[in-house]
């Protein structure tokens, strides 16, 4: 998650779409932010087109479409290539994340699509959640508005490391450089505020593809590189030297064949960090100790693996070790425990319960769960959180009621809120902040298997946050937070 | 038409390396390109699926994508072999050098092959032959009976987001219902590498780990890996005949009428499906590399370009996909 200064991006070199590079291309997963109003399928349409990833029978298809829907037969409407699914036409839902590809000769690109209104907390949590790189877009027309601020504050939320401001619409501002600089520096003074680690601004046109691949003319007043160029440049190889290895465990691989009869190897992906051949590590939570003999691969043994590598590990010593434990470097004291609070997101239409059962889903672990309580709710677009006192005894709540008054102190659909979650066995529990890989975790209904509520341990942007008291508050904030 | 990559089949399949050789450098984070990362996610997605589901079985046609599959699945459990059997869903119109194809590779990795008939399907009443002679709809009955009477719960299948708009949507685990259906409303989100597969009894997962990958990804890869493919995949003679301004193989399966006339072309298949809607296109690429200069150069999406079946309407794929399609 390093810090990367604006003038390395700016010497990044004219991007090419010719398919040339690719033995030696890296893979950046982004995600969009910003509503269709904002012209957002109009500016991954043009990525798309742009980047030659739109092929003739797809462009034929969005041609049909625009003269169906009365196009002036010049140009094709961009914005249809991402159109949605008629399921979703016909009962006016939305389908959260659709995925998108392109790539050029540096880099291949896999972009969550995130809708823009309904159910929007949910979607972008789920899209940023694997995102190296957001694009939060703009109207220039508008300029930083509500829905902006919360873009970035789950974007801060889920600690995407890179931040990318699209100014749009700029033709419709007459690519007037005041009017980009004041909504830049409104945006950037609004990331400070969430401790975004880094945010580029770029000025463009999604209709008219200024400075999303090609250069625009019409901007000479910003010199900085195109969307496209900076989506090129952003660094997404981490340096895993320097990250405390993590290695989930998920599968134990026993031949019992003629040709390996003992065999006994712990496959898993190297969550972060570097696992090298003699290293000495702990199995958590057990706490038993081994060293590392040998990293082995179907393409033959390695002598260090690193993030994001799938690998299979043997140890020395004959350790109990099984699905859902984690090996960690021996010497780090790595927290463990039963108590796990955090930050959820509430993914389901069924509201909270204090007091319910679940399971909680940390790295490969499945643990039984108690729902404690809800003691804080983050509002995302007034940035304010309400707090209140510890429980005593647990609430009896109707989940089917979905009223605001029903249930004052649990979430509903898109809520934001931090929990107190006591679990049947010991975990791992790296905070989120500074563990994305491990430090994220789901909560499931045990009945149906549905995700319920997806988590951060330990502190987060709603933490950072001055609280206000519930009963300082007279404004109606449950509307705002989505519930 | 035989072509050279049939040679390297003995040396990707046998393994000879023991765990004791010498260790290669580590790799740095420079060299972790995309194809590394898209491996690493399909090699976690089936160790996921080993780990959390009692009985999964992975859908192999013979095609590029469920190849590239099998490899991951190789790859994700060795030096184990692959600890779930393979499933065929078979049309009766299938290609010679693909039937072969499937047989050799299930002999030689010692995997377990259950069919899944369409034929028998048909001759049971199970499902009624359409006009025109296109089995591929027809697969959906024979899939989910034999999901059910194999009480499978994990469907590996090849599935990519990139293929079609229907697909986009997909989860790399997406929920299924008791009758195979795919409900949109009850896909679960999917955050980080977190994969949510529990469901209830009778309802089963399907499990897409090529989600991330384009064709030119898959095709990249074949070459890197220096996997073999069916011999239909690149350039040979066939006598063919235009349909929908597809070419299809003269067969069994019906084509052609008496007004389409049969010629003789160089053409490869850039899909592996049913005979009787899946077309080849004109083609002299011989080799790995030259179906990517090809693939990277095609002004048509491969789905585009030959199956009949996705040339329906703009929603046919949505539509078989939330029958229990593939």
């Amino acid at each position: 998650m390093g810090t990367h200064a604006p003038a390395d991006v700016l010497e990044a070199p004219t991007p090419t779409t010719l398919d040339d590079g690719h033995a030696r291309r890296d893979l950046l997963r982004l995600a969009t932010a910003g509503s269709v109003d904002d012209g957002k399928s109009t500016l991954i349409g043009r990525l798309l087109y742009d980047t030659k990833s739109v092929l003739a029978d797809q462009l034929s298809a969005v041609e049909r479409a625009t003269a169906a829907r009365g196009g002036d037969g010049g140009a094709v409407d961009l914005a249809l290539l991402t159109d949605g699914l008629r399921a979703e036409r016909e009962q006016g839902i939305t389908i959260d994340v659709a995925y998108r590809y392109f790539s050029t000769a540096r880099r291949a690109f896999v972009l969550a699509d995130t809708p823009g209104h309904v159910q929007y907390t949910r979607n972008m949590v789920t899209g940023a959640s694997t995102a190296e790189l957001a694009i939060v877009l703009v109207d220039a027309r508008k300029g930083v508005l509500e829905q902006t601020r919360r873009h970035a504050a789950l974007t801060a939320l889920l600690g995407v490391p890179h931040v990318v401001l699209a100014v749009n619409k700029m033709d419709l501002v007459g690519f007037d450089a005041a009017t980009f600089g004041a909504i830049a520096r409104e945006f950037a003074d609004h990331a400070r505020v969430l401790g975004l680690p880094e945010v580029h601004a770029v000025p463009l046109s999604a209709l008219e593809g200024d400075n999303v691949v090609e250069r625009s003319g019409r901007t000479p007043w910003y010199d900085g590189p195109t969307l496209l160029e900076l989506l090129e440049a952003v660094p997404v190889a981490r340096d895993a030297s320097t990250e405390p290895l993590r290695l989930p465990v998920q599968y134990v691989i026993r031949p019992r064949t003629a040709e390996h009869p003992d065999y006994r190897g712990y496959a898993g992906k190297v969550a972060s960090g570097v696992v090298r051949v003699g290293d000495a590590v702990r199995v958590l939570p057990s706490g038993r100790t081994s060293r590392v003999v040998g990293i082995d691969t179907f393409d033959g043994p390695l002598a260090a693996a690193d993030a994001p590598r799938s690998v299979t590990v043997r140890l020395a010593d004959d350790v109990d070790v099984a699905r859902g434990d984690v090996l960690v470097p021996a010497d780090e004291p790595v927290p463990t425990g039963q108590d796990l609070v955090g930050t959820v997101c509430w993914l389901t239409e069924r509201r909270s319960v204090p007091g319910a059962r679940v399971l909680v889903r940390i790295g490969t672990r499945t643990v039984r769960g108690l729902l404690r309580e809800v003691d804080a709710r983050l509002d995302v677009d007034t940035l304010t959180v309400e707090q209140w006192d510890p429980v005593d005894t647990v609430r009896t709540i109707d989940a089917t009621d979905t009223s605001t008054e029903a249930a004052p102190r649990s979430l509903g659909l898109n809520a934001i809120g931090r929990v107190r979650l006591r679990l049947a066995e010991p975990v791992v529990l790296d905070d989120y902040a500074t563990h994305r890989r491990t430090g994220g975790f789901l909560v499931v209904d045990p009945t149906d298997g549905s995700t319920l509520a997806a988590g951060m341990v330990g502190p987060t942007l709603l933490d950072r946050l001055v609280p206000v008291r519930a009963d300082e508050r007279d404004d109606d904030w449950l509307a705002g937070a989505g519930i | 038409m035989r072509v050279a990559h049939m040679t390297t089949s003995t040396t990707t399949l046998a393994r000879s390396d023991d765990a004791a050789a010498t260790p290669r450098a580590p790799a740095s984070p420079a060299t972790s390109t995309q194809l590394d990362a898209l491996e690493s996610e399909g090699v976690h997605v089936m160790r996921e699926v080993a780990g959390e589901f009692e009985r999964p079985v992975l859908l192999f046609s013979g095609g590029k994508d469920s190849i590239v599959m099998l490899h991951l699945a190789r790859k994700a459990f060795w030096p184990a072999p692959v600890p779930f059997p393979v499933m065929h869903v078979d049309t009766g119109h299938n290609f010679p050098e693909v039937i072969a194809y499937r047989d050799r590779t299930v002999a030689e990795l010692g995997l377990r092959l259950v069919v899944a008939s369409v034929q028998d399907a048909i001759d049971d009443g199970r499902v009624v032959e359409r006009p025109g002679g296109s089995r591929n709809p027809l697969q959906t009955v024979p899939l989910l009976d034999a999901i059910t009477a194999h009480r499978f719960d994990a469907v590996f299948g090849g599935g990519r987001r990139d293929e079609e708009k229907a697909r986009a949507k997909e989860r790399m685990f997406s929920l299924r219902d008791e009758f195979g259906q795919w409900d949109p409303r009850r896909q679960r989100p999917e955050l980080w590498d977190l994969y949510n597969g529990r469901h209830r009894p009778g309802e089963h997962v399907r499990v897409f780990p090529l989600s991330n990958w384009t064709e030119l990804d898959v095709w990249r890869y074949v070459e890197r890996e220096r996997i073999d493919l069916p011999s239909i995949y690149y350039t040979h003679e066939r006598d063919v005949f235009a349909r929908d301004g597809m070419w299809l193989t003269a067969g069994d399966w019906g084509g052609p009428r008496p007004d389409e006339p049969v010629e003789r072309r160089r053409v490869r298949y850039r899909t592996v499906g049913d005979m009787s809607c899946t077309g080849a296109v004109d083609s002299t690429a011989a080799s790995v590399a030259d179906v990517i200069a090809e693939v990277a150069a095609s002004r048509l999406t491969e789905r585009g370009a030959t199956r009949a079946d996705d040339r329906a309407s703009e929603a046919a794929m949505e539509d078989r996909k939330r029958e229990g399609y593939f």
